[in-house]
Parts: C-alpha cells; sequence; structure tokens
C-alpha cells in the first residue's frame, strides 16, 4: 500500500523515469528561491554551520566540519550518552496491559500472568516466566555449561522478546510446543511492539497449522489485530477470508471479501464479481447495498453501452465528459435526468426507473432533477417539477425542499431574474425572502414584499438602493404615492 | 486573567540540532555505500528531506541521480543502487522486483535500502521470501523527528493514525517511545511525565525500558515535563472547522511540511508559490493564531503602515534616499511581498468559503456541540449529502453528530447511511465499517441508555461503588460520553454571552468561542492539578489509561519552579490539528508556560477522515 499523498508529486519535479533535481528547475525557482530566503528557512540549508555552533556545545559535540567522510553520527551519539555520570532517572514502570474484552482462557498460561501482574504484588513478569521455563524444559544435564547457559538464555521468551526488539541475533526455532509459542507470542503482546508481534506471529503462521493458529488467536484481540493486519498488506486475501470465518466475524468477513471488486478494473468482470457478492453473510441493511451495487453497475453497462453511439440531439449539444460506468446512484440519477428526461418508466435509463428501483426519496429526486433541468436552462421542465394541480384543476406550487434552496439551486445555475423572482415569490420566511432577493437583486420581489408589508419606511429606503429612473425607481414612486395603499408607517 | 508577571515566559531549546543530527547519520548512511549511486526516494520522504538536507550535501556523498520512487521499473544505469524508504511492504516488494528483474537479464549491481524510521520484521521476510536476502543490504535512518517550527516537531508519520487505531497494530509504538528518548537524551532529563490513552502508555513503557538500558548524564535540562496524549482521547477537536489562520490555511491550502502551495488565486499571477509559513515570516507569526475575523482588519492595518513607511522617502534628500534604500526598503519590500500573499490567501479563503454556506455550516457544527437542535442539525446534514456536496464534510457531520449525541438513533443511521451511499457511491459501505470499528460513526445500542443511569448512580452512589458500576458499563462499548464530558469541564461556554474574538478570554476562541478543545482543556487540567487528582470521573468517561509520573531519586530535586518545569513538551500520537497548537500557545502565554508540540503528524479533519477510506 502506497500511502504516499499525490500532492507531494506537485511538490517535487515529478519525473518519469527521469532524474529529478532538489531545484526547482523553471523560473519559478527564483522566485521560490527569494521567498524562501525572505522566510529565512532555509539559512540551514545554505549555510549549514552558523546557527547550529550552540547547540554543539550544549551536548559537548566535536563538531567536526559536515560532510567529512571520517565523522561518524554512531560515535557521537554515544558519545552524549557517555559524558557526564550516570545518574539515576528512576521513571516508574506503569501497567500497561492491554484491555483485552476477554481474558484468562484455559489456553494461555500467559493471561494468568497477566492477571496477577496487573493486580500488583506478584514478580515481575520476567521472573515468572523464566522460572517456569526453565522448570518445565530443562535442558538435558550433560550439555557443557556454556552451552547450556546459552540454551536457557534462548528458551527465555522474554530474552528472546527482548533481542528481537534491540535488533540483536535471536532464533525462534526452539519455541516448538504450543505452549512456548503461546508463551512467546504472549510475551511479545506484553512488550507492546508491534513489530516484534508481527514477527512472531510470522513465524506462528510458518510453523503451525491455521486451525490451530486461529483457535489461539481468537482469544488474543491483540496479536489477531496484528495478524489481520498482516494479512491484510500481504494481500493474502484468502487466509484473512477463512480466518475470519474460523472467528465467526461473518459480516466483516463479507465486507472484506466484498472489497477485492475495487481491485477489478473491467466492467463486466465487476458486475460479476458484485453478482457472487450478493450470497455473502453482510448485515441485512448491507445486504441491500450491495444487491443495489450490482443492479446499478449492471444498468449502468447497458446505459454506457447505448449512450457511447448515441446520436440523439441532446448528446451533439452537450457531449458526455465521462462515462457512467461507477458513478454514484445519485449521478446516475442526474445523468438520466440530464439525457434521458422523459422517457418512459420501461427504459432502463428512465429517471423513473431509477427512481423507483434505488427507492429515491421525493425530495432527493427533486432535488436531482431540478439540478439538471436547470443545468440545461429547460426552465418549463422545472415549473412542472413542483406544479401540483388540486381537485379543481388550479396548479399550486409545492416542493419538498425550501423554496430558498430552489432559488439558490436556479440561481447558481444562471437562471435569469424573471425565474428567480418567481421562485422567490413562495419562500415564506419573509426574511429570508428579502435576504435572498438582496443577494440575487431581484428588486421586484423587494419592492413586492413591503408592499405587502405595508412598510412604507422600508420602500423609501431602498429606493436609494435602486438606479434612478429605472424601472424599480418608477414602481416604488408609484406605489408611494398610492393613496389607496393604507401604510402602517 | 492576564498575568502580567508571566510574560517572561522561557525561551524555548533550539531544535535545530535534531537536523544536523538526521543530517549527519544520513551522511553517513551513504557513505558506507562508497562510490558512485542513485537515490531512489520515497514520494513522502521528500519534503522530510528537502527541510534537513539539499541536494548538495547529497552529490557530495557521491549521489549521482536522485529518482522518486514510483512503484514502477526503473531506468538506472548505475551500478549502485540506493532506496530511501519507509518500511512499507508495498516498496519493499518493489525494491525485490527491480533487483529480480536485474538477475533475470544477468546485470550486477550493488543495493542498498536505507528504512526510516526503523526497519521492520516483515520487510526483511519479503526480502527473504523473494529470494533477495543477501543481495539487498540494509539500514536504519533515525531520522524520528523534524522540527517544524520553533514550538512544533512532526515525526511526519501520519499512517500512525490508522495503523494504531484502526488496524490496531503496534507497530509505531515503540518509535514514538524512541523518539520521546531522542528528546529526552537532548533535552531532559525530564522531571514528570503525564499521560492518557492507551498508545500514550506504551510509548511511556517503551521509552522507560530504554531508559533503563542506557546510562544518563546528568545536565541541565531545558524541558522538564512531558504530556503524551492518545488521539482517540478527543476525536471532536480535530472534527471541527478550523478558524484560526494557520487551521484554516491547512484546511484549505494543505500545509505540507509546513510549506504551503498558493495557487494562481492567491497570487494574482498565473503562477503558484511555495511558501515556508513558520514563525521566521513576521506578517505570518502575528495572524497564524488568530480567529479568521481578525485578520483581514490586522492585514490592512498593516498595509497602512507599510505604505507610510514607503512613503517616508518622499522629500528625502539623496544620502537619506541612500540610507533607506539600503536599510529599509529591502525589509519593507519582503514585508510587502508577505503581506499581499497573506492578503490573497485571505481573499481566496473567504471565496471558497462563502461560496459553501460556510456560517450555516459553522452554525450546524456549534449545535452539535452544544447538543441543541439536533434534528435541525439532522437536516442539514441529510440536505449536504442529497446535494452532494464533499463527501468528506458530510462525512465529518455524520462522525460529530455520532460522537456529541452518543451514537446515532438506529433509524436515523439507516437512513443517512443509505442516502450518503447513494450519493457518494456504495463502495462507501467500507468506510462506514471503518468508521464503526473506530467508533467515531456508531449506531445507539439499546444498552446505551445506561450511560444515562450511569451518570445519575454516579451521584447517588458513593464513588467506590460507582467505579465498579462504571467498570461493568464500559466494557459495554467505547462511548464518548461527549456530552457528560462538556458539561464536566465547560467544553461548552454559556452561548448567552458575547465573546470577543478579539480579546480572547480561552481557548474557546479558537473555535468562535464556541468550544473548548478537550484534549487541551486536559492538558491544562492536570497542569493545574500536577496530576489527575480530581479527574477521576473525567477520565473514566474518557475510558482511562491515564497516568502521572515523576522521576525518582535524584529526578526530585527540580521542586522549585525551574525554566525547564514551565516547558512542556506535549506529544499527540495520532496526530494534531493546527488549532490545537493555537490554544496550547494562548494556554502558555495566560499560564508563563511554553508548550511544545510534537506529534506524529500535523493533522485535520481531512486528513483523518482520508485515512479511514480504504480506497
Amino acid at each position: 500500500m502506497n500511502r504516499g499523498k499525490p500532492d507531494e508529486d506537485e511538490y517535487w519535479n515529478s519525473s518519469k523515469f527521469k532524474a529529478f533535481t532538489f531545484d526547482d528547475e523553471d523560473d519559478d525557482f527564483n522566485k521560490l528561491k527569494e521567498s524562501k530566503k525572505a522566510v529565512n528557512s532555509i539559512r540551514g540549508l545554505v549555510d549549514e554551520e552558523d546557527d547550529d555552533d550552540d547547540d554543539v556545545e550544549k551536548v559537548s559535540w566535536s563538531g567536526e566540519p559536515i560532510g567529512s567522510i571520517s565523522w561518524s553520527v554512531k560515535e557521537t551519539a554515544s558519545s552524549i550518552r557517555s559524558t557526564g555520570e550516570a545518574r539515576d532517572q528512576g521513571f516508574p514502570k506503569i501497567d500497561t496491559a492491554p484491555s483485552l474484552p476477554k481474558q484468562g482462557s484455559s489456553y494461555s498460561l500467559s493471561s494468568l500472568f497477566k492477571v496477577k501482574s496487573r493486580t500488583g504484588g506478584f514478580p515481575s513478569f520476567s521472573e515468572s516466566i523464566s522460572e517456569t521455563s526453565t522448570r518445565v524444559y530443562a535442558p538435558e544435564l550433560r550439555k557443557p555449561k556454556a552451552e547450556y547457559k546459552d540454551y536457557v538464555s534462548d528458551w527465555n521468551p522474554e530474552e528472546t522478546v527482548r533481542r528481537m526488539q534491540r535488533g540483536k541475533v535471536y532464533s525462534l526455532e526452539r519455541f516448538r510446543s504450543l505452549q512456548d509459542k503461546m508463551l512467546l507470542l504472549d510475551q511479545a503482546v506484553s512488550a507492546h511492539d508491534g513489530n516484534v508481534i508481527t514477527a512472531v506471529l510470522i513465524y506462528l503462521k510458518r510453523s503451525l497449522s491455521k486451525e490451530i493458529l486461529f483457535h489461539e488467536l481468537a482469544e488474543r484481540e491483540v496479536a489477531l489485530r496484528h495478524y489481520v493486519h498482516y494479512l491484510k498488506e500481504m494481500g493474502e486475501q484468502r487466509l484473512l477470508v477463512e480466518l475470519l470465518k474460523s472467528l465467526g466475524r461473518t459480516e466483516d468477513m463479507a465486507l472484506m471479501q466484498y472489497k477485492e471488486h475495487l481491485n477489478i478494473k473491467d466492467e463486466n468482470r465487476r458486475k460479476d464479481f458484485l453478482k457472487n457478492c450478493l450470497s455473502l453473510p453482510f448485515s441485512p441493511d448491507d445486504s441491500t447495498h450491495v444487491q443495489d451495487h450490482y443492479t446499478l453497475l449492471e444498468r449502468q453497462i447497458i446505459i454506457e453501452a447505448n449512450d457511447k453511439r448515441a446520436d440523439a440531439e441532446i448528446f451533439k449539444k452537450y457531449p458526455r465528459k465521462a462515462s457512467i460506468l461507477n458513478m454514484p446512484i445519485i449521478t446516475t440519477l442526474y445523468y438520466s435526468c440530464f439525457y434521458h428526461y422523459g422517457e418512459s418508466d420501461g427504459t432502463y435509463s428512465s429517471p423513473a426507473n431509477i427512481r423507483k428501483t434505488f427507492r429515491i426519496s421525493e425530495k432527493q429526486y427533486i432535488l436531482t432533477a431540478l439540478g439538471a433541468r436547470a443545468k440545461l436552462k429547460l426552465w418549463f421542465d422545472v415549473d412542472s417539477l413542483f406544479n401540483s394541480k388540486n381537485w379543481l384543476g388550479y396548479s399550486k406550487k409545492r416542493s419538498p425542499i425550501g423554496f430558498h434552496r430552489v432559488v439558490d439551486i436556479l440561481h447558481k445555475n444562471n437562471a435569469p431574474v424573471q425565474v428567480l423572482q418567481e421562485y422567490l415569490c413562495l419562500v415564506d420566511d419573509t426574511e429570508l425572502k428579502i435576504g435572498l432577493a438582496q443577494k440575487y437583486k431581484c428588486h421586484g420581489v423587494i419592492i413586492n414584499t413591503y408592499k405587502d408589508l405595508k412598510d412604507r419606511q422600508q420602500l423609501i429606503a431602498y429606493r436609494g438602493k435602486v438606479e434612478r429612473g429605472s424601472p424599480e425607481d418608477r414602481q416604488i414612486e408609484e406605489l408611494l404615492n398610492n393613496l389607496q395603499i393604507r401604510w402602517k408607517n | 486573567m492576564a498575568h502580567t508577571g508571566w510574560r517572561d515566559a522561557p525561551d524555548l531549546p533550539d531544535f535545530s540540532l535534531l537536523k544536523r543530527l538526521a543530517r549527519d547519520q544520513l551522511i553517513y548512511l551513504l557513505e558506507q555505500l562508497p562510490g558512485k549511486k542513485d537515490l531512489f526516494i520515497e514520494a513522502d520522504l521528500m519534503s522530510p528531506l528537502d527541510r534537513i538536507a539539499n541536494v548538495t550535501t547529497l552529490k557530495q556523498h557521491e549521489v549521482d541521480k536522485l529518482y522518486k520512487v514510483e512503484h514502477k521499473p526503473i531506468v538506472s544505469t548505475s551500478d549502485q543502487l540506493c532506496f530511501l524508504i519507509r518500511p512499507r511492504v508495498q516498496t519493499v516488494k518493489w525494491v525485490c522486483d527491480i533487483v529480480n528483474a536485474d538477475k533475470a537479464v544477468g546485470r550486477f549491481r550493488r543495493y542498498k535500502i536505507i528504512f526510516t524510521p526503523q526497519k521492520f520484521y516483515v520487510c526483511e521476510t519479503i526480502l527473504e521470501e523473494q529470494g533477495v536476502y543477501g543481495d539487498v543490504t540494509t539500514d536504519e535512518w533515525a531520522f524520528y523527528l523534524l522540527p517544524l517550527d520553533d514550538d512544533i516537531i512532526s515525526m511526519e508519520l501520519p499512517e500512525f493514525f490508522r495503523d494504531n487505531f484502526l488496524e490496531g497494530d503496534q507497530r509505531w509504538v515503540t518509535t514514538a517511545g524512541s523518539a520521546l528518548h531522542l528528546l529526552h537524551t537532548l533535552y531532559g532529563p525530564f522531571n514528570k511525565v503525564y499521560g492518557i490513552g492507551r498508545c500514550a502508555k506504551m510509548a511511556y513503557e517503551s521509552w522507560r525500558e530504554l531508559l533503563e538500558e542506557g546510562e544518563q548524564k546528568s545536565q541541565k535540562p531545558d524541558i522538564g515535563n512531558v504530556f503524551l496524549i492518545d488521539r482517540d482521547v478527543d476525536f471532536v477537536t480535530p472534527l471541527c472547522s478550523q478558524v484560526v489562520y494557520e487551521g484554516l490555511v491547512d484546511d484549505i491550502f494543505r500545509i505540507k511540511c509546513g510549506s504551503v502551495e498558493f495557487g494562481p488565486d492567491v497570487t494574482s499571477s498565473d503562477k503558484s508559490i511555495k511558501v515556508m509559513l513558520n514563525s521566521q515570516d513576521k506578517v505570518f507569526n502575528e495572524i497564524r493564531n488568530e480567529h479568521f475575523s481578525n485578520v483581514f482588519g490586522f492585514l490592512s492595518q498593516k498595509a497602512r503602515n507599510l505604505q507610510t513607511a514607503y512613503d517616508k522617502r518622499r522629500g528625502m534628500d539623496i544620502k537619506e534616499m541612500k540610507t533607506f534604500v539600503s536599510e529599509e526598503l529591502k525589509g519593507l519590500k519582503q514585508e510587502h511581498r508577505l503581506l499581499s500573499l497573506h492578503i490573497g490567501a485571505s481573499e481566496s479563503m473567504m471565496k471558497k468559503k462563502t461560496k459553501q454556506d460556510f456560517q450555516e455550516l459553522l452554525k450546524t457544527e456549534h449545535s452539535l456541540l452544544e447538543g441543541f437542535e439536533v434534528r435541525e442539525c439532522i437536516a442539514f446534514i441529510e440536505e449536504h449529502i442529497n446535494r452532494q456536496v464533499s463527501m468528506i464534510e458530510s462525512l465529518r457531520l455524520l462522525c460529530l453528530l455520532s460522537i456529541t449525541e452518543n451514537g446515532l438513533l438506529p433509524k436515523d443511521y439507516r437512513s443517512l447511511k443509505a442516502q450518503f451511499l447513494q450519493s457518494y457511491g456504495i463502495e462507501h459501505l467500507l468506510t462506514f465499517a471503518n468508521l464503526r470499528q473506530l467508533g467515531i460513526l456508531v449506531e445507539q445500542q439499546p444498552g446505551e441508555t445506561l450511560t444515562v443511569m450511569e451518570s445519575k448512580v454516579g451521584k447517588l452512589v458513593n464513588d467506590r461503588t460507582a467505579g465498579k458500576l462504571t467498570e461493568t458499563f464500559s466494557s459495554l462499548a467505547k462511548k464518548s460520553n461527549f456530552r457528560a464530558l462538556s458539561k464536566r469541564l465547560t467544553l461548552v461556554p454559556k452561548s448567552d454571552e458575547e465573546y470577543d474574538l478579539r480579546v480572547p478570554k480561552d481557548m474557546a476562541y479558537i473555535f468562535s468561542g464556541a468550544y473548548v478543545p478537550l484534549s487541551c482543556k486536559l492538558i491544562e487540567q492536570v497542569l493545574e492539578r500536577d496530576g489527575w487528582m480530581g479527574l477521576e470521573e473525567v477520565t473514566r468517561m474518557i475510558n482511562g489509561h491515564e497516568f502521572a509520573v515523576t522521576a525518582g531519586s535524584n529526578g526530585g530535586e527540580a521542586r522549585v519552579k525551574t525554566d525547564a518545569q514551565r516547558i512542556i513538551l506535549v506529544m499527540f500520537l495520532g496526530g494534531c490539528t493546527y488549532s490545537e497548537i493555537a490554544a496550547l500557545r494562548f494556554l502558555g502565554k495566560e499560564k508563563g508556560l511554553k508548550f511544545i508540540v510534537v506529534t506524529t503528524a500535523i493533522t485535520n479533519s481531512g486528513r483523518m477522515l482520508e485515512a479511514l477510506l480504504d480506497h
């Protein structure tokens, strides 16, 4: 898994097989250099010696010029440590036993230790373990003493883990009995060193049958998670699925398998793969979603095949910018409202069909259709989205989304003022209405609203904002002169 | 509470030493492969490397050509290849492929991998499995710490967050321990270590073991106290929109390794400019911690001053002009350039934010933090999703909703998830699974009502019994308990009071006075109490793992408030935001302390959530 951020590329001279340099090559460089100078941050790079001098003294560093071959970092590091007398820093040990949900199964000796060491008053981990192992696995006595000692240190899980942590030579071959192996694993876990935990797990993977290993991992959450992550990183998908299955984590297993579809580029193979996923033990909700995923891709493939060679007017006027394959449901709906509006619900590409198949809410549908039709500047279609007729046949505008939002979307699609005004008038909240009208410069709406409010003062104030002699100006004047209006102020 | 007496906070130690150490070690490692060699560098190591060395340094040590690791076949004629990489499976496999491709055509070269900051056993196993172990030599470059600024040190390990908190892989724990050890060796000895979180505890242990193994010289400490904190102690703070200048710049332009690239919309030319953002930039330094609403005023004042300074040259005689040009003009020009950049950046940010209805977004966030009009918030989030506005933003709001409400009602969860999948793609099923695993977007379980009971019972029964009860309850699920925490620690100030952002009265200013970041509040409280006394209920709700330890025997001598005691190193395991850094700087000023932030990486809501996606 490459976790490098794509943006990183831009920062450096990206190069296909071509060497790059640290310097920016184009004329940006001068500017950049100047800017860097300005913020004074590369001083350390350009002039290596000057501002570091204090530190050298601080750590009694010998301070040879940088870059000399003879110079050795490691020596310096050790000299830092060895100068001055040793002194007791004496930080206390704190209990870091991982809080496992399940503790102390009969399978794990170590869980007993854990519980005890947690309550305190028990000799430290190492003592108890080394004692046990020496007693139980005492080697044959005829071995020479030196070799015997070697053996003991090698047998001891704590020593082994410590050596692994410090990058020293070690051997895992001697941990052969299941009990030994698990003592080793538990020791690694209690050292909280993920690197060592994984190293031990790699050894266990090689030397234990997977059934036994899975069984042991079932009650060792920390080790299990390391193992799962290791398998993920190594791409051992099949083993991972088996592991999750044996642990009874069927939903995780289903998702893990489903995830594989991301690696399949060919849309037909991807579709087939998703079809196979349908029988996986997802949670009921997820099961519906995966079914949707399959149906969606199936339809997209059909739509794509048709539209790629479609020669309808709309495709010529607004050529498709991208394929519809693998787009989200809502994007697909938008696409369908854009290119296939008005098709009968029988066709896969019609908005009505997509809406029904994927149980899209009315609100969501209106939002999407509005966006698509407004983009095409087909205000008549926009109009009919909101028209509803009552039993007398009068049409009335109704919307599941606030009309202020409708106006917002229309404005984003550069709707003309008349269209905006029509929907602005439908905004219920007067304050919101006036705010929006001012934002979108719909003078008519503002003037009428003040008129309806009988707010003469506001109207007079607003007159200052419109151009003198403009139709708006005249309208205000007319209103102000209208004696039939009973102003409230 | 401005303590005028505290203005003389101690000076920060000089961290440029860390850069020099890293550079020298790298040189040493390059010299281990004598002769001309081509160097392949992992993409995300390039910016960090750029901060400590330059191409001349590398060339001096016989590096011929430099390439970026691109996971493709390579074209290099060199007989020696050196790879400077992170210990990642994918990259090691790629190196193996190169070696085996060479073998196949009978080409002989020398190969060396330098892992940074350390190698993992997995990597070596891959070399072994691919049959190139021995053909490739390996080394470690212990480049743990990169100072980004006077008070910020980054480990530049963004993957720490996902590996540790989502995958449960503790591979970076010892790295954190070693980083702490390095700081201790150079700037310690530390006197006191506080911490909260499982990882914090383990990192502390890892460091302590290193301490026991090595000897220590006695030196005068620069840094007295250390605070370790896990990112999962507080997920709310990094999920909030940032509104202090530096945080906002990071949210919008993404600061990378202390540097940002301003596009043509900022520079008002057709070019992009990369700028280092740190305390060396005098203009930036004055606005970085300010609430965004103050920045415009500040910048225009600054511009007026600049104009006055320029105007001085009118009516100067030749001699005066000469001095002006040689002494002042350069500084003025520089200031002018910085000023116009930051003005451009502010304008561009304003434009972007107005476009996306930032006000409404902030209102929703604040309502969630306050637990006020939650139904309206849900409606807002729903519409956000329906309109297919930024996927990460929708996710961010959903997570904030979940954490502040202790999970979503099952019917809300189902409906919002379904709509999200419709809008942004069904493969986000995997994202939801990850967020649930991490506990930041969950469905309320039927048993969750216990929380309410728990807090009631806690008040009635004496502490010990309550403690026991809580233990039973907390084993049910990891709950955020945000509301209760917020109440106990007064994280959300009363909304009826006017909050003057120009004269901030507490750390809440970094979120427009709406919320005191939990992480920083904990730090403040623990430092004030010199431990966790009296915070038992708080730590219980956070799910514990808190500790406070003092150095034994000789370490205790520093009872008096020495300068080192007033310098506190805060280590964020899993990342911290610029807003949190701003809050700590504010706290430092209030209390006469200096904070040094060490973080596994600088994070923000976008980076954090992107790390949890699966594709």
